[in-house]
């Protein structure tokens, strides 16, 4: 399988009155052609500037300082951004995560169906219009006839997600990236929304990005996952070794603290101690270390490499090194020590 | 639709009704009267000038006579320029404040809000710095030093533009760069905050993610959003601006109804007074409500006439 994006070492400063804020520090990750991957970590752990990064679109004071993204072997960092303008909206798509502000609430959403599809293509304006209401009858708003001359205030909020994503997917992108679309929504329209994406994705044949906090989610329709923490990647691996097997302790962690829904049985959540690093001053070794239960003292001084636990699965933990010390569940392997 | 139109037009009626009410009788409220002079009239000339221009009546009668006369359009005769009436000096000096304040009118639209996005674009760089100061000199500054700079400096060093007067199309540059300077300063800083808060929003971000080239993004979607401050304040600023000035009418020797708004007070010319500031109020009315429709066209969420929710 060919891969539609490769990231290479990426990283992300925002250069701030109070100081250098390293949002992305280094990581690398890439995408096969028609995969999910899901990006997991919490507030702050760099998920959403790594896809303004590949957007091209992250805002002053921030800047890409190092690495290269890959896209189609076209290196987007590269690129000017007239350049980019041809990307986004029409090969790289994206959703933000709140329909309620993400919309233009000065135009109708036809008049913006037709900006994104008149943008990229050679369609004039009835051929555009003809084919946004094919756009809002994929995305499953009713009515599409009527509803195309309706401003944004007239939709509710998971139509507005809707007509947002009938955007990005006007000009079949080859990737979406989803930064938690469904994070602003309620539960019953995010798992609408979740269904909506699953289905168009087999429809344009487009590779997901998907963004998100919540573990539940990335089960749901991801098959590649990337926990992120800190600016860095903690651990990826398929979906099954995640949740079946998580090789770092914060992975684990992170399972944990989700409320399991067993009848009968009372459970206590297990948190993570502590609160995430400064990434104005970050931790010069592994970011999780200050709250990691199994921190030794190299894990304070320098950050691991990715130990490859097998086929599909690589975390980056000392623990997987052969000199650790045992750890239940941790998998030692023979990696580099660079 | 039309029903709306018809409750502000009687609502603005009304509203003429009690400026014009108001004005009249605090005008006869301040001591003095149109035939004080500094080296009093003989009793008996100033009996009779009142009693030509009944002044002599009770005020309430003088009140209910000059209420009859607005209804019917005729604003009075003036007391002080003899044999005119207050309409006469509307038809003779607005058509010149007009002229000159429409030219005002348009530096202000055409360099304020693009100075303002472009300040905007470019926040904290040079090109911002210098606007805003500019800005902020244009705000200080009276129209009075920028006027007289400009004929020392300019309209007396070249021969083709003329000082005074509106004799040729370049006659207008001076008056109006006088007129403008503190409106004009006023809307680039304004369009400024209003282009810079847009910026930050979510869906300039979406249009960007959306491929749309920089020009769209920022000529269509932010500054469609971004001019509802700017049209609250340039309506009232247009009725103000029309209406001419005073200082600059002066300077440049200009036919205009500038300066009757200060003379008329001095002299205590009663209907002069109420003529100009009807006439103002009125223009000031249109204009509010042709704000009240650029925002319905601006923010679809505004309905003329209905409330919200319906």
């Amino acid at each position: 399988m060919s891969k539609i994006l490769e990231v290479k070492n990426l990283r992300t400063t925002f250069f701030t009155h109070l100081g250098e804020v390293q949002a992305v520090r280094g990581i690398s990750f890439d995408l096969d052609e028609g995969g999910i991957l899901g990006i997991v970590g919490e507030s702050g752990s760099g998920k959403s500037v790594t896809s303004l990064s590949i957007m091209g679109l992250v805002d002053d004071p921030g800047r890409i300082v190092e690495g290269e993204i890959l896209f189609e072997g076209t290196d987007l960092t590269k690129l000017d951004q007239r350049e980019m303008t041809k990307f986004r909206g029409n090969e790289i798509s994206m959703i933000f995560q709140d329909p309620m502000t993400s919309i233009n609430p000065a135009f109708t959403v036809g008049n913006q169906l037709r900006e994104v599809i008149m943008a990229h293509s050679d369609l004039n304006k009835e051929q555009a219009h003809e084919r946004a209401l094919e756009l809002l009858r994929m995305v499953g708003i009713p009515d599409p006839e009527s509803r195309i001359k309706n401003y944004p205030y007239q939709f509710s909020g998971g139509m507005r997600q809707r007509a947002l994503i009938a955007m990005a997917i006007a000009n079949n992108p080859k990737l979406l990236i989803a930064d938690e679309p469904t994070t602003a929504l309620d539960v019953t329209i995010q798992a609408q929304i979740l269904e909506l994406m699953r289905d168009l994705k087999d429809k344009i044949q487009s590779s997901i990005i998907l963004i998100t906090h919540d573990l539940g989610v990335i089960s749901e329709i991801c098959d590649k996952v990337i926990v992120m923490y800190g600016g860095m990647i903690m651990e990826k691996a398929d979906i099954n070794s995640l949740f079946a097997n998580p090789q770092h302790p914060y992975t684990r962690g992170l399972l944990l603290s989700i409320p399991t829904n067993v009848t009968g049985k009372k459970k206590r959540l297990v948190p993570i101690e502590g609160s995430p690093p400064d990434l104005m001053d970050p931790p010069s070794g592994c970011p999780f270390s200050p709250r990691c239960p199994h921190a030794m003292e190299i894990c304070l001084k320098k950050a691991a490499p990715l130990f490859k636990i097998s086929e599909t699965q690589e975390a980056s933990c000392w623990l997987h090194h052969k000199d650790a010390p045992e750890v239940k569940g941790f998998v030692k392997v023979e990696g580099d020590l660079s | 639709m039309i029903g709306y139109y018809v409750k502000r037009l009687l609502s603005a009626l009304f509203t003429l009704f009690l400026i014009a009410t108001l004005t009249f009788f605090m005008m006869r409220a301040i001591p003095g009267g149109p035939f004080t002079r500094e080296k009093p009239l003989p009793p008996q000339i100033i009996a009779q000038l009142n009693a030509k221009y009944n002044l002599d009546d009770p005020v309430i009668v003088q009140y209910f006579s000059y209420m009859k006369g607005i209804a019917t359009f005729d604003l009075g005769p003036s007391f002080k320029e003899l044999g005119l009436t207050v309409n006469d000096l509307i038809k003779q000096g607005f058509p010149g404040s007009m002229k000159v304040g429409f030219v005002a009118v348009m530096f202000i639209l055409l360099f304020g809000i693009p100075l303002g996005i472009i300040s905007a674009l470019k926040q904290n760089k040079a090109i911002d710095h210098v606007v805003m100061v500019m800005a902020t000199i244009g705000v200080t500054v009276p129209s009075f030093v920028v006027a007289t700079l400009y004929i020392y400096f300019i309209s007396s060093k070249i021969s083709w533009i003329p000082i005074t007067g509106l004799s040729n199309p370049l006659a207008y540059i001076g008056p109006a760069i006088a007129l403008s300077g503190y409106s004009l300063s006023y809307v680039a800083r304004l369009t400024r905050s209003s282009m810079l808060e847009v910026l930050r929003q979510d869906y300039v971000r979406t249009a960007r993610a959306n491929g749309l080239s920089e020009w769209r993004v920022i000529g269509k979607h932010a500054l469609k959003n971004a001019l509802i401050p700017v049209i609250t304040y340039v309506g009232p600023m247009i009725a103000a601006i029309l209406t001419g000035s005073f200082v600059v009418e002066r300077i440049f020797s200009i036919n205009g109804i500038g300066r009757y708004f200060v003379e008329s007070v001095n002299n205590r010319d009663y209907t002069v007074i109420i003529g100009m500031t009807v006439f103002y109020s009125a223009l000031y009315i249109v204009m509010v409500l042709l704000v009240d429709i650029g925002y319905s066209l601006i923010d679809p969420r505004i309905k003329l006439g209905k409330r919200s929710g319906d």
